[in-house]
């Protein structure tokens, strides 16, 4: 595969649900140029749909007036995606566990985890007037796949 | 995402088709499992076979169908899971949870 075309694209979208297919469309097209192999790519699908679902559920409350920017970044090593809202912020560290054996079987709580299992980094930016900005990273593999994600099974799409 | 529902052996099978993701099919289930529930479905089998992807929503409706059935007295089985949402439970460690079963034959045996 040839060297990725080092480029950013950017996306602006209400908080809305149904507009996690359309970026979740953008990265799979972005995926198809990049060293990055199906299986990887699959669990990042995963990963940005826990971050825009965080972006438009908690973070902008589902407010259709409230805008989710995210931005693909094709660096030389790799793909950075941030997923910014206009909410009011959280404390990463409050989150709870969701392997405690007391959060098993509690209905919400597992996004960030999901995020950080498929990804290779993630990290916040809180802004100073408010608003959540998470930047997830996968570094490409140089033997022309990605480091890791091993999962197996069928296509989502 | 689709949902079929029908009767073998006294368990009521549910077959799930698409992705159980927010705002789709993590309400399609929902409805569908208290559906059930409500015509007073008491064994109730998901057939995950053809469920193409699931988030921590869906697996979040997963947890809740399978409290909602349980409380009752009830009986909620995953079956046929996909390699995928299979992987998607085990690393949340829900696998120790919920009663996943290879097959339909093998679900509906285990609420004969």
């Amino acid at each position: 595969m040839p060297e990725p075309v080092q480029q950013t694209i950017r996306l602006s979208i209400g908080s809305r649900y149904e507009n996690i297919e359309l970026v979740k469309a953008v990265l799979d097209e972005t995926l198809e140029s990049l060293p990055i192999d199906e299986e990887t790519g699959y669990w990042m699908g995963i990963a940005l749909r826990e971050a825009l679902t965080n972006a438009i559920k908690h973070g902008n409350a589902l407010d259709p007036e409230k805008k989710v920017e995210v931005c693909l970044a094709v660096g030389e090593s790799g793909l950075d995606i941030t997923v910014e809202d206009q909410g009011s912020g959280f404390d990463p560290g409050a989150v709870a566990d969701p392997l405690a054996p007391d959060n098993l079987l509690k209905t919400e709580g597992r996004g960030i985890f999901y995020m950080r299992r498929f990804m290779d980094k993630i990290d916040y930016d809180f802004g100073a007037e408010g608003g959540t900005k998470v930047r997830l990273h996968k570094k490409f593999d140089a033997s022309g796949g990605s480091a890791e994600a091993n999962q197996g099974g069928a296509n989502e799409d | 995402m689709k949902i079929d529902k029908r009767q073998r052996d006294g368990a009521t099978i549910l077959d799930l088709q698409g992705r159980i993701t927010i705002g789709e099919g993590d309400v399609a289930l929902r409805e569908a499992v208290l559906a059930a529930v409500g015509e007073g479905a008491t064994n109730i089998l998901l057939n995950m076979g053809r469920v193409r992807s699931i988030d921590s929503s869906g697996v979040g409706e997963l947890v809740a169908a399978y409290t909602t059935v349980t409380n009752r007295g009830g009986k909620l089985r995953l079956f046929s899971m996909p390699s995928r949402v299979l992987g998607v439970l085990q690393i949340t460690q829900l696998v120790t949870v919920l009663d996943i079963l290879e097959d339909e034959d093998e679900a509906v045996a285990s609420v004969a």
